[in-house]
């Protein structure tokens, strides 16, 4: 089976006050047709800007500096704004954190659902009506033919999510990118909507782009996993590999610093110190060396590539070449055992 | 009732005093029916609850949004005013207190807010900011005043220099630091935290609230955390109380609350979570609690939770249940074993 999505060497680049700033750099990863992929990271790691590269909306002062993207074989960075354009909604769709702000709130649900039909698959409208009305109940909206004339300010947070899916997943598209989708919901919302998404998936073979900063939703949909730091991949794995032996020790501090359900209360996280570099002040050599433990003089001069550590496990540290990584591993689980 | 009760059981000889007793406390807000501003009826965000908040420790105060939980933090510092109920605050009873009666109680009970840039002024320096108030309310000295800003900052892990900067010049995290400090700077007793790390990366959360739990220590603070990720409730609590629809429908030890969750809702809550673990994966995906929050503005009869949940039975539609008064207390008819 040939890849869906292929990024290739992504350098992405701003233009702003201050001259030019690398936002996205080197970042290369495939996505198989029908499964999902994750993108995780702090807020200005780049992973959202990364999916707008893909959909081509990056908009005026952003630009592909360097690198390619290529979905169903076809060079996305080389095609026209019109083949994008017939490309968007039909073939990719993206669902985005606040579905509030993507819904039109002047136009009934249905039609803007119908929208896309009319438009991608030139149905007519009143087959376009049944569609909605289907794909209305699908996501789960009870009562569909009253709820389609509904306005998106009539409706709680997760059923607009639910319309947002609808409308994203109408013209059956081969890939949805998911941004941040659960992270403005509830939790018990977060978990509808994270059910709803594998269900459609298995029904129509969607393979999902999930960017989000939420290692529980990762855990709990992804196949593989980039991690992104400071706008670098730093560690791709399968998601079991990647939760059962982080190698990269930002991987491992994200990891630890989620609070966990099983410790005991009122211990300490092991925090991550300090804070993600400016844009205008990337550190030299790797990028993380400032908040890593176990920096060397090394990983302050020279910056580390990703690297294939066997089975589709690509790590960006220079420790991961000796014999000290698996140190990293041994000393990880220690500290565990003590926090346990 | 007892007034004086141990709550950490690593330290039996501690004994702690009532800081704050909320009694049977309720926060309407009216509904207005949008064309000829008549009062139909009243959203009761908060509903007849009663709460203790003992010197020393967090409470955690969980639930989906529109619960009430913001509601009823702000109503105890009396932001909101209180519809019914009482408010005593240090012995005093707070509930009915003028602005300026209000004005030296306010000082020991602060709030830390969710986006801390939101509530600091743009244009002003942080060392201006917070040397404000300690001059309007003579805290300090115009010469001492300087070092207290330094103090400040210290204890909330920044640099003097920082003072000389303005808000945008810092990252989340750093804000939040910010907005610690200026709580702080009335030496107060009780912080109510309303989601204070939740707008924060991961990284920085677990810092936000490890410098919490070094300024509870060291200065002897009481929070009410108020926060719906759960994990980091249960990282700094001591007790946690779960709202639903305005009502408290669970409250415990944490360990106990989450070994042995007693209220269905608070079991669905707990298992919403997606554990950071792709082998749990399969375990999780078979209780789900399905629809949404009802309105608060016309909640469900009975067992406000009746509609959504699985072990309702007629007397659940019927009958409220009240809040056991327990060490563990629960609003159930038919709590869990």
């Amino acid at each position: 089976m040939g890849e869906l999505l292929k990024v290739e060497r992504l350098q992405i680049a701003f233009r702003g006050d201050q001259g030019e700033t690398i936002s996205v750099e080197d970042v290369s990863f495939a996505i198989q047709p029908g499964e999902t992929m994750a993108i995780v990271g702090e807020s200005g790691c780049g992973k959202s800007v990364t999916s707008l590269a893909i959909m081509g909306l990056l908009g005026a002062s952003g630009s592909i500096k360097r690198g390619y993207i290529s979905f169903l074989d076809t060079n996305l960075t080389a095609a026209s704004e019109q083949q994008l354009r017939k490309m968007r909604g039909s073939q990719v769709s993206m669902i985005f954190q606040e579905p509030m702000t993507s819904l039109n709130p002047v136009m009934p649900i249905g039609r803007q659902i119908e929208e896309a039909l009319r438009l991608h698959l030139k149905s007519s409208r009143k087959e376009a009506r049944q569609s909605a009305i289907d794909m209305l109940r699908k996501v789960g909206i009870p009562r569909p033919e009253t709820i389609a004339k509904a306005y998106p300010h009539m409706l709680s947070g997760g059923m607009r999510q639910r319309v947002m899916i609808a409308i994203a997943l109408i013209c059956q598209p081969k890939l949805l990118i998911a941004d941040e989708p659960t992270t403005a919901l509830d939790v018990t919302i977060q978990a509808q909507i994270i059910e709803l998404m594998q269900t459609l998936q298995a029904e129509n073979g969607t393979a999902i782009l999930l960017v989000t900063h939420d290692l529980g939703v990762v855990a709990a949909m992804a196949d593989h996993v980039a991690v992104m730091y400071a706008g670098q991949i730093v560690e791709a794995a399968d998601v079991y590999t990647l939760f059962r032996s982080p190698r990269h020790p930002y991987t491992q501090g994200l990891m630890n610093s989620i609070p966990r359900l099983d410790a005991i209360s009122g211990g300490r996280a092991p925090a991550i110190p300090g804070q993600v570099p400016s844009l205008h002040e990337m550190p030299t050599g790797c990028r993380f060396h400032p908040r890593c433990p176990y920096a060397e003089a090394s990983c302050r001069e020279l910056q580390p590539e990703l690297m294939e550590t066997g089975d589709r496990h690509r790590v960006r540290c220079w420790l991961t070449e000796t014999s000290e990584a698996d140190q990293i591993a041994v000393h990880r689980d220690t500290r565990q055992k003590v926090a346990l | 009732m007892n007034e004086t009760v141990s709550f950490l059981d690593r330290e039996p000889a501690i004994e702690h005093k009532p800081l704050m007793q909320i009694e049977r406390l309720s926060t309407h807000y009216p509904l207005r029916s949008a064309l000829f501003s008549r009062r139909a009826g009243s959203v009761k965000a908060v509903d007849d609850v009663s709460l203790t908040l003992y010197e020393g420790e967090t409470v955690g105060l969980v639930g989906e949004s529109g619960c009430g939980k913001s509601t009823l933090g702000r109503t105890i510092i009396r932001l909101e005013p209180a519809h019914s109920g009482r408010i005593r605050f240090e012995g005093d009873d707070i509930t009915h207190y003028t602005p300026k009666q209000l004005i030296p109680a306010r000082m020991r009970m602060q709030m830390i807010f969710q986006d801390p840039y939101g509530s600091l002024n743009p244009r002003m320096r942080i060392g201006d900011m917070l040397a404000e108030p300690l001059l309007v309310h003579r805290l300090a000295s115009r010469k001492d005043v300087r070092r207290e800003v330094d103090r400040l900052l210290g204890l909330v892990g920044l640099p003097a220099s920082a003072g000389n900067r303005y808000p945008h010049e810092f990252s989340g995290g750093q804000r939040q630091r910010i907005g610690i400090a200026r709580a702080l700077s009335f030496r107060p007793k009780l912080l109510v935290c309303d989601e204070p790390v939740s707008a924060l990366d991961v990284s920085i959360q677990a810092q936000i609230l490890n410098l919490l739990q070094d300024l509870q220590q060291e200065l002897k603070l009481t929070y009410l955390f108020i926060a719906h990720g759960i994990g980091a409730v249960k990282q700094i609590s001591t007790r946690v109380a779960v709202m639903y629809l305005g009502k408290i429908v669970e409250l415990a030890d944490t360990e106990e609350l989450f070994r042995k969750p007693r209220h269905p809702y608070t079991q669905l809550l707990l298992n919403a979570y997606p554990p950071p673990d792709p082998a749990l994966r399969r375990e999780r995906a078979r209780v789900i609690l399905h629809g949404d929050v009802p309105s608060p503005a016309n909640p469900p009869s009975g067992c406000r939770f009746h509609t959504r949940c699985p072990y309702a039975e007629q007397r659940c539609r019927i009958e409220e249940p009240l809040l056991t008064e327990n060490r563990h207390a629960v609003a159930c008819h038919y709590p869990l074993e």
